[in-house]
């Protein structure tokens, strides 16, 4: 089953967000940190823009071939003695791995961070199962311990303030004497480490996603921060990736120039600290690495999106800089989108995924700013996809009807300049004379939605058609 | 583009906002225009179509595009007084009618001869300075349609340093959404509002007394939020101050009892 969506409730869980001053205190880093390191690395590289480019053309490469090199994947990983198992759905998808567990006789899995396992609810099939997840990701950790969902897809817990942190950890680690210090970070790190130090020696399966696929040799790439990743993997007997099937890319060579936008755009990093690289299970003479070596790749409605509008959107390669330059997400974080991915690449993928019906807000609920498309480094369009998806609520009468009525009002004295000049002259000579005396309104009929915000400047009462015509109407 | 003649026929496309809100900027655009050389005509006109581009309506865009097609075809160039719609017709009215090679061309065609004013004005009329005093401490919000899709951003900034007295400070974040977005300041007027709080606290902090930019719409934002929060800072279009019509009471701001 595919996460829960509160979506459909965007308007609340936004409004519960503003009100939120803990929250509003965390996503000051975000508007700030994240931008400034993601220009001074753009700006240290001078074809950063052409890179762009080359990503982007590649990415499209792929998905125009996209069969053909799943099919070549599909073969190189089965002759490193891999297997891969093609998930259509969701369910289909946490079914395989579960019992893939179960064939096992798995208690515990230890998991690197994944959105795709996110999106199919992996977590929760596992322990219906009766098998113990665990987060290694030190943020996925975190959210792990509150519940809660990834906020951002590369900073999951970044909706968190480092008290709210320690909190948790004394709620959850109650081992921990009273007077343990947590106060700075590194105490935190440390105490999450030495927990999750026992976790990996105990696993029987290591879960993780993956950056890239890569058809030539059969490799599952990840890039990490912290390197749990890398105990994830190779600790456990089992290693199951689970990937989506746009994850392709055809060649180790096409990867590394991928990577060079990846990192700046994310974090401002040239590269992660660790790019990992896996390819089958142990061969006889390696030192480490699992028994068996699975990959799961998920469709879950990604094929769908192929050779339609919304083709671009699969181009993604999760880096984030949309939602970091999204004043939107500023304002409201992540939560409030209300399923797994947030942000502007949230706002095009989740109605994809689950529906317009479901994620219908999210493609409205963006000022068109342009700033995610200026900085995404596959050259997404996402304003323009936006604007698709509205269309297509539109077509199917998914829009509100007081936005529906409103429009077609406005739209028949727009279509009718005459008729639209003698309304505006009247109607903006009453609205003149009713705000001449403050000059703004602090409250208007029809549009509370702006005055319970903002003043409603007054117009100057006449319209500039009339008056030109007026001063000059003889001549023209 | 051949070289521009140096008196061209220009269609000001007033936009719907100043043509109902805000005349002066329209006169003021006129003045700019003519003092740069250009014969202006106005054909009637109400909106780019922008509402129900934004809103998925697709068909309403193309009538309302092909009455803009049509009653700006004899024009040289198409200026308008602000980049959202500027954008909306040199961006956008082409890819309405990428089933329809015949209109498409025409989109096209038109797309090719609309600017916004400031950048035509520095671009295509090469004009170096303005001729105008305000001895303000001013500063200037890049509005997001002007500054992405046109790159309007040098611009104005260059003109202004021509204006006598004029001190430009910039703010924090002053490439950063306003919040206006259409219809969305209404259709999501919480979180616009959150997000033009914040553009505020960084007018606020830049010390100026004059916040200028060249979209009404963002302007008509700002302003209704700084008076919403009692702050007495002047709001224009930059037209304004450029073309020296500083006369009308600011956007906002009550009109004096005697006037």
């Amino acid at each position: 089953m595919s996460a829960h969506a509160t979506s459909p409730q965007f308007k609340d869980n936004a409004h519960r967000a503003l009100q939120d001053t803990q929250l509003q205190k965390a996503l000051g880093n975000v508007r700030h940190n994240f931008i400034e390191r993601r220009a001074q690395a753009a700006a240290r590289l001078p074809e950063f823009e052409a890179l762009r480019d080359q990503a982007r053309d590649l990415r499209d490469h792929v998905l125009a071939h996209l069969d053909l090199y799943l099919e070549i994947y599909e073969r190189k990983v089965t002759e490193a003695g891999g297997h891969v198992h093609f998930a259509r759905t969701a369910e289909e998808a946490s079914r395989i791995v579960v019992d893939l567990a179960k064939a096992r006789g798995a208690k515990i899995v230890t998991k690197g961070k994944s959105m795709v396992s996110e999106e199919i609810g992996l977590n929760a099939a596992l322990e219906r199962a009766g098998i113990e997840a665990v987060e290694t990701d030190l943020g996925e950790y975190i959210i792990q311990l509150r519940g809660e969902a990834p906020s951002h897809i590369i900073a999951p817990a970044v909706h968190l303030n480092q008290e709210d942190i320690e909190s948790d950890f004394r709620r959850v680690h109650t081992w921990l004497p009273k007077d343990r210090d947590l106060e700075a970070p590194e105490s935190l790190l440390a105490e999450a480490r030495a927990t999750l130090r026992a976790k990996f020696l105990a696993s029987d399966i290591g879960i993780t996603g993956a950056n890239f696929l890569v058809a030539e040799t059969g490799t599952s790439i990840i890039v990490t921060n912290e390197g749990n990743g890398d105990l994830t993997q190779t600790l456990p007997k089992m290693h199951v990736v689970v990937a989506s099937i746009e994850k392709i890319a055809p060649t180790l060579e096409d990867v590394a120039g991928i990577m060079r936008v990846l990192a700046r755009s994310a974090t401002g990093q040239d590269m992660s600290v660790y790019t990992t690289l896996s390819t089958g299970p142990r061969r006889p003479g390696d030192v480490d690495g699992p028994e068996e070596y699975h990959v799961v790749l998920v469709d879950n409605g990604r094929s769908n999106m192929l050779g339609t509008d919304f083709e671009d959107m699969l181009r993604c390669i999760r880096c984030g800089a949309c939602m970091n330059h999204c004043p939107v997400y500023h304002a409201v974080g992540g939560h409030a989108y209300g399923w797994v991915y947030p942000g502007p690449m949230g706002a095009v993928l989740t109605p994809s995924l689950i529906g317009v019906d479901q994620g219908g807000h999210l493609p409205n609920a963006s000022t068109f700013c342009g700033r995610c498309e200026s900085v995404c480094p596959v050259r997404i369009p996402l304003p323009k996809l936006m604007r698709h998806w509205r269309e297509r609520e539109f077509e199917r009468h998914l829009s509100p009807a007081t936005v529906r009525s409103g429009l077609a009002v406005w739209a028949f004295f727009a279509k009718r300049p005459k008729l639209y000049a003698l309304s505006a002259r009247i109607g903006i000579g009453l609205m003149g004379l009713a705000g001449r005396s403050r000059g703004r309104f602090a409250w208007m009929p029809f549009a509370g939605g702006w005055t319970k915000y903002r003043d409603l400047p007054a117009p100057q009462g006449q319209t500039f058609q009339a008056m030109f015509k007026r001063q000059r109407g003889a001549s023209r | 583009m051949s070289e521009s003649p140096k008196n061209p026929k220009v269609g000001l496309f007033v936009t719907c906002l100043v043509d109902l809100m805000r005349p002066s900027i329209g006169f003021a655009a006129l003045k700019l225009l003519e003092d740069a050389g250009c014969e202006v005509v106005v054909p009637a006109q109400t909106c780019c179509g922008q509402p129900a581009f934004n809103s998925g309506d697709r068909q309403t865009t193309r009538d309302i595009a092909l009455q803009v097609i049509d009653a700006f075809s004899d024009c040289r160039y198409v200026v308008a007084p602000s980049g959202s719609c500027g954008g909306m017709i040199s961006r956008h009215y082409p890819e309405l009618f990428h089933d329809d090679p015949g209109l498409a061309a025409k989109a096209r065609a038109l797309a090719a001869r609309t600017f916004e004013l400031v950048s035509f004005l520095t671009d295509v009329m090469k004009v170096e300075e303005v001729v105008a005093r305000f001895p303000r401490r001013v500063t200037y919000h890049d509005s997001c349609s002007g500054l992405r899709e046109l790159g309007v951003q040098s611009q104005p900034r260059k003109l202004l340093a021509t204006i006598h007295g004029l001190e430009l400070v910039e703010m924090e974040e002053n490439d950063v959404c306003c919040g206006f977005g259409g219809t969305f300041a209404v259709k999501y007027g919480e979180i616009s509002g959150a997000i033009v709080e914040k553009k505020s606290e960084n007018i606020v902090a830049s010390g100026a007394e004059v916040l200028l930019a060249g979209d009404l719409g963002c302007l008509m934002n700002m302003a209704g939020k700084l008076s919403r929060e009692g702050k007495t800072i002047e709001v224009r279009h930059v037209a304004e101050v450029l073309a020296g019509m500083t006369d009308e009471p600011a956007i906002g701001a009550a009109r004096d009892r005697d006037s």
